[in-house]
């Protein structure tokens, strides 16, 4: 059997012949394996789903107990035969519950890891190396300017402006799943133990995290007694950074945590005035790695910049190819929109 | 290298000012010399290392890297020396084995001496010791590309903060000291003697004036006062001395201390003798008449100064104070007296290249302002004025802005009514307003009438009409582009503006053809449909048969007083 009778690429998703099965389908199909709970990842609709019971659990809270006709939750470490094809699930190290996804017919062994990193997270099991001849990798961050750095440094970032700035609301715009929490867990890390107040939109699923064992202290979702919160850290969804809410603060200093924050013009562009290059995602040097650590012969590179890893396989000898699939992008990891046109309504003046 | 990397990585995304003097301050209290005092010198634009060009840095570079890779990265990240510090390749190394970081001290205090040849190679080494924000802080510093919003002002209040000093007592000392400073921090902390001067031409910090309201005329007494014409030109201070030696020691400062003696050669003769230290505005006097500023701009534009600019533009300086002659400090004597002591100088010294700033006769304010309408009408070179300057006869030269002694009063400004068209996201306290106003007029378009911006503005309003404003952009927006929003501006449904501007130029780097200067929102018109808004043509009217007030736009405190 090639990898392509085992797994292609279909408008809806990777599909896979031989089980009649999508992993990650972007559109309602009658059977999905799901990888993680990010929303271009896990969607509603579909008629079976197949996915770790903490992604389930993620779907439940965002969609509703109804988001598919039936569920069926795999273990990390378990594997549920469909046919004659193996389906394994391995920890990817992306946000609770996310997971790679081993397809195996045979003696043929293709790796979908959906969204991963390396980098050290409590809130989340460890990536875990799946040796397999094809891999099939994100490339979100698959540049070599990028190199995430060490996180006690971003944390150790913020608590030194709180102590410099300390009659200001620090409000810090992080990714309602995965990223919010993994923040919570690096600050109380970093020994802050004052409470951490969230924006309403963040509350299900850090409950959920909270519930599933993750401990983040003590986390208050903010209420209109709280005042201005002048001094405390605040965390919301990116999109509540600049929103009209904010207005409540203390003269807030917007940070915001994204491995996009490494790029300055980013950075700027979103007004952001303390930057937190915190990621959920590998970094190159960890795409590189992880690569090579699988001993795949050939990668299929899903999402994110496809052309930089590409090139790198192919000078260290290995096949690869883009996959150039649409509609994915992290919720929010996903590259920040340019606003190419707003040089024309600047430029004019 | 690396502290002072975290500072300026830090300043580089603060907004605010009084932030940004905590985090100088908080470095300059917990850093040692000579480190703090290289890092003031980087900051305040003191250092300049001649051999490092930014193809240095991609000869490095590309020796390192893919050059696939390389050009993906440069394409994404837009800037080279960021590009390098991030994509830089870190050899593996062994934990115990972490190489020796540079300090700043250890860079500047290297690159010194070291020969062109020798700086690749060291220079490679650095960037090999130092972490991503460390390497991109190095290759600005070095490629004198570290723009990040702090001025030597700034600077100097936040060294003022580390002690029980003035931002002006600083700025008094601050022409006679050299990097590292340390008798400047030594001094600040308060464990040391005040730095003498070693400058004998020293800068002296300006008086500044406020703007005169219209209520003040009915507290103010107009026989206090003394008026004279404020010209449309840069605010300077020239000093001309002795050193030790017996040599004379001739320098022009602007406004805020820089010596800007190279950029105007033609005045160094007319300078040279005054043996005094005075205050004026510097312009373009051509057969003896003024220019308008837009000529001034021609030659502030040009970095090298050739033969035919000086010959066609003339500069001059037009002087109305005196701060030190006769080998003492006239600051202290009330300003009917360095007047008299001026109008001396200017007898013994004065040229078609220095002269004096006359008075305004007035009974008054009345009278002034009859005066101020029409400068003409007294003989003066209207085109170059924009109003009176007002000055208490007994006021001694303070530095600063002190409330009560100079008004500025300025003839009063065009106003247009201009329809919103963009507005931006501001900034810091802002950040959550669309606070930031491109705004258009009519004109004929190839589909009928059009309207073209002119103009951009973010300021003149008050807290309680912004909030208007951000809620009309938020309903009305037809289109987004990242942080700007496009608002509707139809004939019949949109905003108008009364904008305020001080002048209007020709200008080819603008889409509508014009260039306002200084616009700022004089009134909401929810009242006016766009279509009732100004055209073009008025506007360029303005700028060619007014184009004796007009000029490119500029922040007008950064140059009048
Ligand atoms: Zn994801
Ligand atoms: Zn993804």
């Amino acid at each position: 059997m090639r990898p392509t009778d085992l797994l292609k690429v279909l408008p809806q998703g990777l599909y896979c012949p031989p089980a009649d099965v999508f992993i990650d389908p972007v559109r309602p199909v009658e059977r999905a394996l799901i990888t993680h709970g990010h929303s271009d990842h896990a969607r509603a609709g579909h008629g079976a789903v197949l996915a770790t019971p903490e992604t389930l659990a993620i779907m439940g809270v965002r969609y509703g107990a109804n988001f598919a006709g039936s569920t069926q939750a795999v273990r990390y470490g378990e594997s549920v035969t469909i046919g004659d094809t193996k389906f394994s699930f391995a920890p990817a190290g992306h946000v609770l519950g996310s997971a790679q996804i081993l397809v195996e017919a045979g003696p043929l062994r293709i790796v979908v890891s959906g969204d991963y990193k390396r980098a050290p997270d409590p809130t989340c099991a460890p990536f875990q190396v799946v040796p397999c001849d094809v891999f099939v990798t994100e490339a979100t961050f698959g540049l070599p300017v990028f190199r995430h750095p060490p996180l006690g440094d971003e944390v150790q970032k913020l608590l030194r402006s709180l102590q410099q700035f300390p009659e200001q609301t620090h409000l810090i715009g992080a990714y309602a799943l995965g990223k919010a929490q993994r923040l919570m867990a690096l600050i109380r890390e970093a020994g802050y133990e004052k409470p951490i107040y969230i924006h309403g939109a963040l509350e299900t699923l850090t409950r959920l995290y909270q519930a599933h064992g993750v401990d983040l202290g003590d986390i208050r979702k903010i209420s209109a007694e709280d005042g201005t919160l002048a001094g405390e850290i605040v965390i919301c969804p990116p999109s509540a950074i600049q929103d009209r809410w904010t207005r409540r603060f203390a003269d807030p200093i917007t940070a915001f945590a994204s491995g996009w924050m490494r790029i300055r013009a980013r950075a700027r562009q979103r007004g952001v005035e303390l930057p937190l290059v915190v990621s959920d995602h590998a970094d190159w040097e960890d795409l590189c790695r992880t690569i090579r650590e699988t001993g795949a012969g050939e990668i299929w590179v899903t999402h994110g910049a496809e052309d930089a890893l590409v090139h790198w396989c192919h000078v260290q000898g290995l096949r690869a190819q883009p996959l150039h699939m649409v509609g994915y992008g992290d919720e929010g990891e996903a590259e920040p929109a340019l606003p190419h046109d707003s040089q024309q309504a600047s430029g004019a003046a | 290298m690396n502290r002072f990397a975290t500072l300026i990585d830090r300043l580089a995304y603060e907004p605010r000012r009084n932030a940004k003097v905590i985090l100088l301050r908080d470095y300059f209290a917990t850093t040692p010399d000579p480190e703090r005092g290289y890092a003031l010198a980087a900051l305040t634009g003191a250092l300049s290392f001649k051999h490092a060009k930014p193809a240095l840095i991609r000869t490095l570079v590309s020796e390192r890297t893919d050059p696939v890779l390389f050009g993906l990265s440069y394409d994404f990240v837009g800037d080279l020396s960021e590009t390098a510090a991030l994509i830089w390749p870190v050899a593996a190394r062994p934990q115990d084995e972490i190489p020796e970081q540079p300090s700043l001290s250890t860079v500047v205090e290297t690159l010194a001496s070291l020969s062109k040849t020798e700086l690749p190679h060291r220079l490679a080494a650095w960037l090999d010791a130092l972490d991503e924000t460390g390497r991109w802080a190095l290759l600005k510093l070095i490629t004198g590309g570290l723009r990040i919003g702090v001025s030597a002002r700034l600077a100097k209040t936040a060294i003022a903060a580390l002690g029980p000093h003035a931002p002006d007592a600083i700025e008094d000392v601050w022409h006679g000291v050299t990097p590292p400073y340390r008798e400047l921090f030594a001094w600040a902390e308060g464990h040391g003697p005040r730095p003498e001067h070693s400058d004998p031409a020293p800068f002296r910090p300006v008086m500044l004036a406020h703007t005169i309201e219209e209520d003040d005329f009915d507290t103010l007494d107009a026989k206090d006062f003394i008026a004279e014409w404020k010209w449309d030109g840069i605010r300077v201070q020239a000093a001309s001395a002795r050193d030790e030696d017996g040599r004379v020691v001739t320098r022009l400062y602007s406004r805020t201390g820089e010596d800007i003696s190279n950029a105007f050669p033609d005045l160094a003769d007319a300078l040279s003798g005054i043996d005094a230290a005075i205050d004026g505005e510097l312009l373009i006097i051509r057969d003896g008449v003024v220019q308008d500023f837009n000529t001034l701009q021609k030659r502030l534009n040009r970095t090298a100064v050739n033969a035919k600019m000086l010959a066609e533009l003339p500069a001059a300086i037009r002087a109305y104070d005196v701060l030190f002659a006769d080998g003492r400090d006239w600051r202290e004597e009330p300003f009917v007296e360095r007047r008299a002591r001026l109008k001396r100088l200017i007898r013994e010294h004065g040229s078609e290249r220095l002269d004096l700033s006359p008075v305004v006769p007035f009974d008054d304010w009345d009278g002034l302002r009859a005066a101020r309408r029409d400068p003409a009408a007294l003989g003066a070179d209207a085109k170059a004025i924009e109003g009176v300057m007002l000055k208490r006869a007994n006021s001694t030269y303070l530095p600063g802005r002190p409330k009560g002694y100079w008004y500025k009063w300025k003839r009063d400004p065009f106003t247009v009514d201009a329809v919103l068209m963009y507005a931006q996201r501001g900034h810091g306290k802002r950040s959550s307003f669309y606070s930031d106003y491109t705004f258009g007029v009519w004109r004929a378009g190839p589909h009928g009438d059009e309207l073209v911006p002119v103009g951009k503005a973010y300021f003149g309003f008050t807290d309680a009409e912004l909030r208007q404003i951000d809620a009309f952009v938020r309903r009305n927006t037809t289109n987004r582009f990242g942080p700007v929003r496009e608002v509707t501006h139809t004939a019949d449904e949109g905003l108008v503006f009364e904008v305020a501007f001080e002048g209007l130029s020709r200008s080819t780097r603008h889409k509508s053809g014009l260039a306002m200067r200084f616009p700022r929102i004089a009134r909401l018109r929810w009242d006016k449909p766009p279509r009732e808004a100004d055209r073009i043509e008025t506007l360029e009217t303005l700028a060619d048969g007014a184009a004796m007030r007009l000029a490119a736009p500029s922040e007008p405190d950064e140059r009048t007083s």
